[in-house]
């Protein structure tokens, strides 16, 4: 019947339900209404009883999903009984790896173990991450404010790029990037200079590189030093901020005493480290520091593709921030930069933060596309060369999805710290 | 007019900038200071190097000719040319679906289905196509008007059952076509999907993806946000430990683990849906992301009006909460859907010939050595069409159903 039906039929007067408060009669009337209802409410049959429903399909879930698993495991363990005489193992990554790796932050030859080979592809992939998130958030942010420009001209171009690298995939920008721009550099001989020097040439990129000397440590010492003086100076500016009620600038403050202890230090102390600038000589650059061809395709593809991200998040934040709150701002007497510095920024960070995080995590996922341009990172190491010498999926597996998903897991855990940190407080 | 400003003193006269529009426009939007000024230098600097770099490039040393030779297999990969008839008699077809739909959702003849339509005819226009490709493409304009000029003779209320009907039975055509059936020297011998390629495996593994994970992703939304704390806790584990690894790791256990987990004997998978496997799993998780997004953005007040009427668990999730939670993140899943056809091109490193597949292929054969630049820019480019479209769309229709507006 449908409800409007259901709802003109009149009762009869004496099932109407009796207004409350009016007398101790007409309460009384009620408790026993109550009752009655109480009294209809017979519990359900099991099949119908949501309790018991509830732990019936958990149970089903459990045994199918277990069931499933169990199924998978032991096809899995009596294929690899054919394969290897013990089924899963991970004592193969003390034996020696046997193949050369490209490039490497720490000492590596084809002598050392499978293990070692594993640390060199993880470590390629944190040097490829970090630097990536640190470009990538800079050209984002700059991006994202063009996009926001009020000169026409700035916010299409910005509009454009955003368009653009949004909507072609990664991995064909990196192959392109790679093969079409990096490989077709021209000979050392002919090298592109740019001013640093930097040698762009089909060797790789040539930058100059600081050589630590003898005073280098001493002066590690002192930097460590005025970072604590730094800290010290933060700390009462802030107090005095806060009795005072005028903020000063801590953060410049920071920065300032920092660079000023660092300067001093670099002075007094015997040259703590030598600049080396790469030169030509013959076929090939000298000096400086090489990076590979492969390294900087990477790095250049994923900050490209990642900073049009990283625009549209900073974008959506900074106009999340209502007009009002600007307006008020500048009602208060606030200059544009205070009003950016003091009002807009705080309430932008806090949507920003969310999707940022997940940009940063997609670029240290993303980068594991290595393998298509032959960088040799963890993906490439581990997934590919230790895997196929070795024919241990499931181990290799295991290491290399244990090793993204810490990493990640890591990143959302600090990443919700500093989250919960700048939440806005509510009653 | 400086006379005719000196003569009426009393009439105010606007200043030049503000007399011309198009004046007015660059000094507020170009040079309304002197920052603002340089800015506008340096963009127009910048842009002249670029355009200037780019059409040099495009027009002078750019060698276009390796893009028509191999137009087939950037198209339709391996596909037997003398099976391309069913590949168009797909697209004929497909061409009816849009023709149906755009009836379905528009109502009238908009301004998009115009544009829809005339997609045929611009392809038309591409110097170095056949005679026979452009009387197909013409047949597909045909077939979209056809179908949505019948979809209009249909009474209205007929009309969303009737295309629902006709899109499935497309599917079911569309697969069959592409599959082939019967015997190897029948009217439609088998094609082995080894052999699909280029653009056409690359919008199936798209579509498949999506459609095969839609499910899948909703169930683990609907898990995630479940009272039971077994069920919860599963989709949490799957949902977390699938975003937390890359998808490249989870292609290449495809490849090589799938066929470990299944029994002895069991028929060989192939590589493609061992792929089109390992990226339904991929894109479910993300898919229960974007949903739970949608199912927390629901008042408690309807849950709680559904139990009132009397509705079981069941009934208030399929009628009441989840039409709401969808609506509410199509642009969310349109644009994870654009994120998941680019992502198909990481099947070309486990040795799938999608798009990007093909184009290897094609710059390993002697031939069209040192091409990377051309091959690889029309490839960014086909991708960059599909998706800016796709996120053109999206955003139209998120303007349309008032996402985020109400």
């Amino acid at each position: 019947m449908p409800l409007s039906v259901c709802l003109s039929v009149r009762l009869p007067a004496e099932q109407l339900p009796a207004p409350p408060f009016k007398n101790g009669a007409k309460l009384s009337i009620d408790r026993s209404t109550m009752q009655n209802i109480h009294a209809s409410q017979v519990r359900p049959p099991f099949y119908r009883d949501e309790r018991v429903l509830g732990i019936f399909s958990q149970v089903l879930v459990v045994v199918i999903v277990l069931g499933l698993g169990l199924f998978f495991f032991s096809n899995m363990i009596s294929g690899l009984r054919e394969k290897h005489s013990v089924p899963i193992s991970f004592s193969f990554l003390g034996q020696a790896a046997g193949f050369d790796i490209g490039e490497s932050l720490i000492d590596y030859s084809r002598e050392r173990t499978y293990l070692r080979a594993f640390v060199v592809g993880l470590l390629n992939t944190f040097q490829v991450a970090i630097l990536g998130i640190v470009f990538a958030t800079a050209l984002g942010i700059l991006i994202g404010v063009m996009r926001l420009s009020a000169n026409f001209l700035v916010s299409r171009v910005a509009a454009v790029y955003i368009d653009i690298f949004r909507n072609i995939p990664l991995l064909v920008l990196l192959i392109f990037w790679a093969q079409g721009v990096f490989l077709k550099l021209p000979r050392v001989a002919e090298a592109i200079v740019l001013p640093g020097p930097i040698f762009l040439s089909n060797r790789g990129v040539a930058i100059p590189w600081g050589i630590p000397t003898d005073s280098w440590p001493t002066y590690l010492l002192v930097l460590a030093a005025g970072i604590i003086l730094g800290a010290v100076v933060a700390y009462f500016l802030r107090e005095q901020g806060k009795r005072t009620g005028r903020m000063p600038l801590v953060t410049l403050w920071f920065l300032v005493t920092v660079a000023a202890v660092g300067l001093v230090g670099w002075i007094v102390l015997p040259q703590p480290m030598n600049i080396d600038q790469p030169f030509l000589e013959g076929f090939n650059t000298q000096g400086g520091k090489i990076l590979s061809q492969q390294f900087m395709a990477l790095l250049s593809g994923l900050i490209i593709y990642t900073a049009a991200f990283i625009a549209e998040v900073v974008r959506a934040g900074i106009q999340s921030v209502s007009k009002g709150q600007r307006e008020a701002a500048t009602a208060l007497g606030l200059s544009p930069a205070q009003t950016l510095r003091l009002v807009i920024f705080p309430q932008a960070l806090r949507v920003i933060i969310p999707p940022l995080t997940s940009q940063y995590l997609n670029l240290t996922k993303n980068s594991s596309l290595a393998i298509a341009i032959g960088y040799p990172d963890l993906f490439a190491v581990a997934g590919n060369t230790i895997l196929n010498q070795t024919g241990r999926e499931i181990e290799m597996f295991t290491m290399i999805m244990g090793t993204y998903l810490s990493l990640s897991l890591l990143t959302s855990f600090l990443m919700n710290v500093y989250n919960r940190r700048i939440r806005l407080v509510e009653r | 007019m400086t006379t005719a400003a000196e003569t009426s003193s009393d009439r105010s006269v606007l200043p030049i900038t503000e007399r011309y529009r198009l004046l007015g426009w660059l000094r507020r939007n170009l040079f309304s200071d002197a920052f603002n000024s340089i800015l506008t230098l340096v963009a127009l600097v910048f842009l002249f190097f670029v355009a200037r770099n780019l059409l040099r490039w495009a027009f002078a040393t750019a060698e276009w000719g390796v893009i028509p030779a191999n137009f087939n297999l950037i198209m339709r990969g391996q596909y037997p040319a003398t099976e391309a008839w069913r590949l168009w008699l797909v697209i004929y077809l497909l061409g009816a679906v849009v023709g149906v739909t755009w009836r379905l959702i528009s109502g009238q003849f908009s301004g998009v289905a115009r544009l829809l339509l005339t997609i045929p005819f611009f392809l038309m226009l591409i110097p170095f196509f056949s005679m026979g490709t452009r009387l197909n493409l013409f047949i597909t304009a045909v077939a979209s008007a056809a179908g949505y000029y019948i979809e209009g003779y249909l009474p209205i209320q007929r009309r969303g059952r009737a295309a629902v009907y006709f899109i499935l039975a497309y599917l079911v055509i569309m697969l069959l076509l592409l599959r082939g059936v019967g015997a190897e020297d029948g009217p439609m011998p088998p094609v082995s999907p080894i052999l699909w390629g280029g653009l056409l495996l690359s919008l199936l593994l798209a579509f498949f993806g999506i459609t095969l994970s839609f499910p899948l992703g909703v169930a683990l939304a609907l898990g995630r946000q479940s009272q039971l704390p077994a069920i919860r806790v599963m989709s949490v584990i799957y949902i977390e430990f699938i975003r937390g690894v890359p998808l490249i790791s989870l292609l290449f256990m495809g490849q090589v683990m799938l066929q470990l987990f299944l029994p002895d004997g069991f028929p060989l998978v192939d590589r493609v849906l061992r792929a089109l496997v390992a990226i339904t799993l991929f894109s479910a998780a993300y898919t229960a992301e974007n949903v739970r997004g949608g199912l927390q953005s629901i008042p408690r007040g309807q849950y709680e009006a559904a139990q009132a009427l009397g509705l079981s668990a069941y009934q208030s999730t399929i009628n009441i909460i989840l039409p709401q939670a969808l609506r509410a993140v199509i642009p969310v899943l349109v644009g994870q859907f654009i994120s998941l056809f680019k992502d198909t091109t990481l099947v070309a490193l486990v040795g799938i010939f999608d798009l990007l597949g093909i184009a290897r292929t094609i710059l390993a054969n002697p031939d069209w050595l040192g091409t990377h630049q051309e091959v690889y820019a029309i490839i960014a480019v086909l991708f960059w069409i599909f998706s800016y479209s796709m996120s053109y769309a999206s955003r139209r229709l998120e303007r349309r159903l008032g996402v985020g507006v109400r």
